[in-house]
């Protein structure tokens, strides 16, 4: 224990580090400047205003700034680059909230709940209440990264593709709990994500599959491109539509309180707890994490509310469960970077390119060699999420303010916004077509009661599952009994296999309907 | 194959005419005089990007002109070159090609839209990043030649992994098996990180990888090295064998990084940007920085742009039998 207070002292003393600047005009007298708080705060304001604006994701945002990180020392650009990953997920939110459109796979659940929460009028409360969970998930996730990021290493190890394969199957059944309509539906849209999914490259043998001989489709249909088309740009169709106007203008109306009530925050403590604790598990995994963490504690709060059918229609709970659960996530995904040196996404393996470019090449011996960069970065992690906190408090404001401004002002620049952002991740005039398309699409699928949340989670976890599943089978020559026969994924096949029983039961079978078939109106 | 010491005299021959070249004309003179566009066909942060903003870096100091590098990603990095062959020739759109792009694409994408040969004009070479034979830590064999002999005696239960179809990692495993003529189950990971991991995990039993990503690994004791695919051993990792030492000479295979021109580029606009690579090569920051990476950098002879070109006809020679049975 006096290890950990002993290196947590050495971090806060690298992120308090003062640096003496000398200018010329002062004529030789020196201020000190805390340089690494206040690249900190850059991180996480670039990294809201990031997260903010649609489609431009956190990778392409890194990989932009990565750059200008060249000319500072190591652990300030680490520091800085951490802030815009984990400001990100702050931001990330406030888009899914006030106008549907999720701007990271992580947020896609925060639009099912938070935006029906700002249609009443209550889009403070929703950010306030993201904004809180993620500190505190944010801090918890700390802590862990601090005391036992060393042994949680094993887990992220011990996870194979035969594991993974189990974890993206229970991650399928968690997007049929998804659907607040029809379950026949939502099975439609996961496997139209699945397919979707399946679009590019064969991972074994590099064949081009369903990509139809267009280069910009042989890495296949990017998330941002589809998600984009699907909540946004369908989104903005419908309100164009006949009766979308008055319906923008009475949530224009309805705006009240800022701040969550008592009764809210009340709802929310334990729903911020679990999903903290799911996302500082999920997290640790490399791969689809984080995501399938946001995912599975909005179900688990579903699962456990005394009356579901609240969900979907504006339940702080399906707020505030996730959104800790992405931030925690995002926290914890630096273990496996930290201890071991391997990074599990691609942000990370950006972080990685930074710190080679500085002449560290993270690997097992970085926390002996390199103590001040590993525990200067988790130290900046907790100061960073307080300063998110304290920038996005008062934002919310602001925020709910725009709501106000009048639609036929707003729809053209969240289009313009959204065309950008999807142009930035590859530079590809494609994908803007594609999100276009895609939005067409999404306005067929809203006007015929298919939700677009279960299949972006299909297309997430498709090729997840499809390249796990396909490794798992080569490493054990086909032999199927290995999902069974490694004890890790056995326990999760048996959970999926047990949620798959409650729903398929005959004495269950009304209760299922109460918990999943809820008619919309 | 050692690429380093091939066709020394021709080397020279073109380092003497690249040299004729750059006091001439009153052209080059002029050329650059805007910002140069570099694309890099990987990442932010890969080894290949590391290399070209650390040679580029000291470039634009020598040209007087910024250059600003390009990440565009996609279809192992022949998307970038594809884009960079259709660029105007005019010397200020180039890209820093690769083994992958610029080589082991020819056999692996039978419907390429560029020819490294015919649709690039060679630059310069930048620097080598050599291959390691990588094992899990608790496989048995102790050294090489254990290693071939196991893996020969059970072709059946080992497994190989690799950092996806075209990777420097895939392409290198392929040679390797090969040689050795076996066939062992070789798992396809999403990038060396993951790959990594497995091998960590111990979830594979070995992979060919860049020594940029396998050093630190190395050295914590997480996995272990067999031997390294170059004539030298590589300072960054002085115990490990080179192949020709632990018996397996033929097994010879470097990750190189070097920067081409769109075909039809004036000869003395690339004469004045070979002439930065090499002035950049020989500084002593750019050289420890890229010696820091493991990385090999080419001798005097091996940096003109003619022994680019003889160096890309060559690899193409190499990798095309070893990658056609793939597709």
């Amino acid at each position: 224990m006096g290890d950990i207070f002993s290196n947590l002292g050495l971090g806060f003393g690298v992120v308090f580090q003062l640096v003496q600047w000398t200018p010329a005009f002062l004529g030789g007298a020196s201020i000190p400047i805390p340089v690494n708080i206040l690249l900190c705060l850059i991180g996480a304001l670039v990294g809201t205003l990031v997260g903010v604006l649609p489609g431009i994701g956190t990778i392409a945002t890194v990989a932009m700034l990565l750059p200008i990180t060249f000319g500072l020392p190591p652990v300030g650009a680490l520091i800085m680059l951490a802030g815009i990953y984990y400001g990100a997920q702050y931001g990330g939110s406030t888009t899914s909230i006030l106008v549907n459109i999720p701007g990271e796979a992580g947020s896609v659940v925060t639009a099912l709940d938070g935006f029906q929460m700002a249609k009443q009028g209550r889009a403070g409360p929703a950010l306030a209440i993201a904004a809180i969970g993620s500190f505190f998930a944010g801090c918890v996730a700390t802590v862990l990264i601090a005391v036992l990021g060393a042994p949680l290493t094993k887990l992220a190890l011990a996870f194979g593709p035969a594991e993974y394969f189990s974890l993206m199957v229970l991650g399928l059944i968690f997007a049929v709990v998804l659907a607040k309509g029809s379950v026949l539906k939502a099975i439609a849209m996961i496997v139209l994500g699945l397919l979707l999914s399946m679009v590019g490259s064969d991972i074994e043998t590099g064949a081009s599959r369903m990509a139809f001989n267009i280069p910009e489709l042989a890495d296949g249909l990017g998330f941002a491109t589809v998600a984009m088309g699907l909540f946004g740009f369908a989104e903005i169709i419908r309100n164009l539509d006949a009766g979308g106007e008055s319906d923008r203008e009475l949530v224009q109306q309805k705006v009240t309180g800022l701040m969550p009530t008592r009764k809210d925050m009340i709802d929310s403590t334990p729903a911020i707890l679990r999903g903290t604790v799911l996302g500082s598990i999920l997290g640790i995994l490399p791969g689809g994490g984080a995501v399938i963490a946001s995912f599975a504690a909005y179900t688990l709060e579903k699962k456990i509310s005394k009356n579901p059918q609240r969900f979907g229609r504006g339940a702080i709970e399906g707020v505030a469960a996730p959104e800790s659960a992405n931030n925690a996530a995002a926290q914890t995904s630096f273990i496996p970077l930290l201890t071991l040196g391997i990074p599990p996404n691609a942000v990370m393996a950006l972080m990685v390119g930074a710190m080679t470019i500085h002449g560290i090449v993270p690997g097992p011996q970085v926390m002996q060699k390199q103590p001040e960069l590993v525990w200067g970065m988790i130290a900046s992690m907790w100061v960073g999420n307080l300063m998110l906190l304290v920038i996005n408090l008062p934002l919310v404001g602001i925020w709910v303010r725009l709501l106000r401004v009048p639609y036929r002002l707003m729809f053209p620049s969240i289009v313009i916004f959204c065309a950008i952002g999807i142009y930035s991740v590859n530079n590809a005039p494609v994908d803007v077509i594609l999100a276009g398309a895609f939005g067409l699409v999404g306005y067929w699928l809203i006007k015929h009661d298919f939700e677009p949340a279960p299949l972006l989670l299909g297309m997430v976890l498709g090729p997840l599952m499809e390249e796990n599943l396909r490794r798992a089978l080569l490493i054990s020559r086909g032999d199927w009994s290995v999902f069974l026969t490694r004890p890790l994924s056995a326990v999760l096949m048996a959970i999926a296999a047990a949620l798959l029983v409650l729903a398929i039961l005959p004495s269950l079978r009304k209760k299922r309907d109460e918990v999943f078939v809820e008619s919309e109106n | 194959m050692n690429w380093y010491g091939r066709s020394l005299a021709s080397g020279c021959l073109a380092a003497l005419a690249g040299l004729a070249l750059l006091s001439a004309p009153a052209q080059a003179q002029s050329y650059p005089t805007r910002s140069i566009t570099m694309i890099v066909p990987f990442a932010a942060g890969g080894p290949t990007d590391v290399i070209s903003r650390i040679v580029t870096a000291h470039m634009a100091q020598t040209l007087g002109q910024t250059i600003i590098i390009e990440n565009v990603v996609g279809a192992g990095g022949t998307t970038a070159t594809t884009r960079a062959a259709r660029a105007a020739n005019d010397g200020y759109t180039l890209i820093t090609g690769h083994m992958g792009t610029h080589a082991a694409s020819v056999p692996l994408y039978p419907k390429l839209a560029y020819h490294p040969e015919k649709d690039f004009e060679p630059v310069g070479l930048l620097a080598g990043t050599p291959i390691l034979i990588l094992a899990r830590k608790d496989l048995a064999p102790k050294d090489l030649k254990e290693f071939i002999a196991y893996v020969k005696a059970n072709a059946e239960k080992v497994n190989a992994a690799h950092a996806g179809v075209g990777s420097v990692s895939h392409v290198s495993c392929q040679l390797l098996e090969s040689i050795l003529a076996v066939k062992p189950i070789s798992v396809p990971f999403n990038g060396t990180g993951p790959a990594m991991n497995a091998l960590v995990g111990g979830q594979v039993d070995y992979m060919c990888d860049q020594i940029v990503n396998a050093v630190p690994q190395i050295k914590g004791g997480t996995i272990k090295a067999y031997a390294v695919a170059t004539p030298q051993r590589n300072p960054s990792l002085p115990d490990v064998p080179t192949t020709t030492e632990a018996g397996l000479p033929a097994f010879q295979a470097q990750a190189w990084n070097a920067i081409f021109a769109p075909k039809g580029t004036p000869a003395d606009v690339v004469a004045k940007l070979n002439a930065a690579v090499v002035k950049a090569l020989d500084d002593e920051g750019v050289r420890k920085r890229l010696l820091d990476l493991g990385s090999v950098i080419p001798a005097a002879a091996d940096r003109t742009p003619a022994a680019l070109g003889t160096l890309v006809k060559s690899e193409i020679a190499k990798w095309t039998p070893v990658l056609k049975p793939v597709n």
